[in-house]
């Protein structure tokens, strides 16, 4: 039914196959449109949030979202530019995942840009942060380079779509969506450099809140310290993330889609990385215990109480920080599957707890001394919109994969063969 | 932590004696009537309702016949260095020169709630619903106060209004400095026990000027660097000690310092 679409030299499922795929994806999609509704027409009362927990669910995956699209600019970051200049086998190795990294990107960050919408009380006023801009505000730089960042996926991810079998006859498409391919090396740059700035920026959101000290850390110039952590615990976790995308695609396609050296060269820089982030988080943990903390007058355990326990720096740093660093960058380790993808995974968690932490714990903590801790539990709606967007990015990877060439050696590596014969064009074949 | 405080000309503050509060809520009811708060469905969900000016109920925490209790009504601290103005992504809050007053301007909020995030007093006050009034009421609303529509934080303006209708009052008189008794907000007005004393912190005539070098008197969170502008006194030991965090074996004396002037 589908076949003209399909990239060339390729197999992929039967339609009906697909179509039931995507339906469990559609529905987790309905699920966030029936909350969106309701948040948009009755209002945010349909979420458990309040006037202490001012942040929810919600900012707790639009910042892990964000965080773990970092692979698609780290990735191109290096295969583009550093690859380009410097290191030649960046160039080679990872080129044959760019591509899926800069879908997961764009999924990633429209996302997060979607559920920020749904999230802020008058989304229609959404455009007031580029009217009446306040320049003092993490809050807007963070808007700004979000929204400039996914116009530039945008750029990246169009190429891809063009080169889709049937709109690549087209011949003005064909030849925009080369024009756009050629600038690749500096969408790739201008990337890196609005990234750098709104990772960053979202932990100076919550560094420069001098009222909570559980959050608040001095820096260097304007910049708190969160601000360097946030990026390079991002482009510590990206591309673990885009590792682990791509691992969970070939489990279900049962397709090898990319070497293994593409996923240990990865998996070395996650986890280098990560290794040196959390030698820095450590040290910044014990700044603040001795620096922030006794200034404002509290001890460390003021800030680890009943749910919101010790466990949780222990899981964050420990366990899923120290753990994964070691995995990933002893060779012996990462060079056996399954401990690699567990490296992976682990590194992707401990980034959700850093950013589950810094935005609801620090609601969580109380600073007046007549305050107490108090919890929070999302609602249906709350989870319907967070897993919606999970749903949304599933299925717009599945279509990506189905009809663009999104793996470039999956044809070299999945040879498609009949009366013994290597085709090329399976797009003319009936598939099964 | 950074200490700056923004305001050139007057800067409005407010003295609040525990000593004379009996927490009747008089100042909380005449606030919500001058400043058209609105009313929940459900009041009692104190962590939704909006309350511009909350009252704390404290105690020494000692049994009776020791037990002490203090009643800690906390408006806005309009402070001089406000955590909440700064991050505002949307500049729908500012903190006035010309007044130190912390505004909020809510037909710009785009209730991100970040400031709410910021604030440790928890000051801001979010509209999860749409605004309501019971019957009737809303025949009683001021029209010098806009009411606020759902999505938007809110909160305590010190009566910003009754400061702009005192100065085009005092304009039309040809005056420039307004008199310490034209410009009151609602909660002071209202107070049966006079515990409450308002005026311009930098106006030696002001009897806030003086209350404030009260050795009693001190400030929530002061170590913080949020150089709030509402003052409390108390004779009680204990409630100083409670209006901030202190180390163990700390002295108290950190949270008791008096402010500068214009600093």
């Amino acid at each position: 039914m589908d076949e003209a679409l399909i990239p060339n030299g390729v197999q992929r499922c039967s339609p009906k196959t697909f179509f039931l795929w995507m339906l469990v994806w559609l529905a987790l999609i309905s699920w966030g449109l029936v909350s969106a509704f309701l948040c948009f027409y009755k209002g945010l009362n349909q979420t458990n949030m309040n006037h202490y927990f001012a942040f929810g669910l919600w900012i707790v995956f639009d910042l892990s979202l964000i965080a773990l699209g970092a692979g698609a600019f780290f990735t191109g970051f290096l295969a583009h530019v550093i690859g380009n200049v410097f290191i030649y086998p960046f160039v080679k190795n990872l080129k044959t995942i760019v591509n899926a990294a800069v879908v997961i990107g764009f999924i990633c960050y429209s996302g997060a840009i979607a559920m920020l919408g749904v999230d802020i009380g008058q989304p229609l006023r959404g455009w007031f942060i580029f009217w009446h801009a306040n320049v003092h505000s993490m809050l807007t730089e963070v808007s700004f380079c979000i929204t400039v960042y996914l116009g530039v996926l945008t750029i990246e991810y169009l190429p891809l779509i063009f080169s889709n079998r049937k709109l690549d006859k087209i011949p003005e498409l064909n030849i925009f969506g080369d024009s756009l391919h050629h600038l690749v090396a500096l969408f790739a740059a201008a990337g890196t450099f609005l990234s750098f700035f709104h990772q960053g920026s979202l932990g100076g959101m919550f560094g420069v809140l001098f009222g909570r000290p559980f959050a608040f850390r001095q820096g260097f110039f304007i910049w708190p310290w969160t601000f360097f952590l946030f990026i390079h615990s991002s482009i510590a976790a990206g591309p673990s993330f885009t590792l682990l995308c791509v691992w969970i695609t070939q489990k279900v396609t049962g397709k090898t889609l990319v070497q293994k050296s593409v996923f240990t060269l990865l998996a070395k820089i996650s986890g280098w990385l990560l290794a040196t982030y959390i030698i820095l988080k450590i040290l910044d943990t014990i700044g603040w215990a001795y620096g922030v903390v006794p200034r404002a007058g509290l001890s460390f355990m003021d800030f680890y109480q009943g749910f919101y326990g010790v466990w949780l720096i222990i899981a964050e740093i420990g366990v899923f920080g120290i753990i994964p660093a070691i995995i990933l960058i002893t060779p012996q380790l990462r060079e056996r599957n399954g401990l690699l993808v567990i490296g992976a995974a682990m590194n992707v968690i401990g980034i959700v707890f850093n950013r589950f932490v810094f935005s609801i714990q620090t609601l969580a903590v109380p600073v007046m001394p007549f305050d107490t801790f108090m919890s929070y539990l999302p609602t249906w709606q709350e989870w319907g919109i967070a897993l919606g967007t999970v749903g949304y990015g599933i299925l717009l990877f599945s279509l990506s994969y189905r009809y663009l060439s999104l793996f470039p050696q999956e044809a070299e590596l999945n040879p498609v063969t009949i009366f013994g014969q290597v085709v090329k064009d399976f797009g003319v074949i009936k598939r099964g | 932590m950074k200490k700056r405080d923004s305001a050139k000309g007057a800067r409005y503050g407010m003295v609040i004696d525990l000593d004379r509060c009996t927490g009747c809520g008089t100042c909380t009811i005449a606030c919500a009537a001058e400043n058209n708060v609105s009313v929940l469905y459900d009041e009692s969900d104190k962590t939704r309702n909006i309350n511009w000016l909350k009252i704390y109920m404290l105690t020494n925490g000692k049994a009776f016949p020791h037990t002490e209790v203090v009643y800690l009504p906390r408006p806005c601290m309009q402070c001089g260095n406000p955590p909440c103005v700064p991050v505002c992504p949307a500049t729908a809050t500012t903190n006035d020169s010309d007044d130190g007053i912390v505004s909020q301007i809510y037909t710009r909020c785009i209730g991100c709630r970040y400031c709410m995030a910021a604030c440790p007093y928890h000051a801001r006050d979010f509209n999860w619903f749409d605004p309501a009034f019971p019957k009737g009421m809303d025949r009683y609303l001021s029209p010098e106060v806009s009411p606020r529509m759902r999505g938007v934080v809110e909160k305590c303006s010190f009566c910003h209004h009754r400061l702009m209708s005192a100065k085009s009052k005092a304009y039309f008189e040809g005056r420039r400095d307004l008199r310490e008794d034209e410009y009151i907000p609602a909660c002071v007005e209202a107070c049966p026990t006079q515990a409450i004393t308002f005026g311009d912190l930098n106006n030696p005539k002001h009897r806030v000027s003086e209350l404030i070098k009260n050795p009693s008197a001190f400030r929530l969170l002061e170590r913080l660097g949020t150089e709030p502008k509402v003052y409390y006194l108390t004779t009680k030991d204990w409630m100083r000690r409670m209006a901030d965090n202190y180390l163990q074996g700390e002295s108290k004396k950190e949270g008791n310092r008096p402010e500068k002037k214009n600093g």
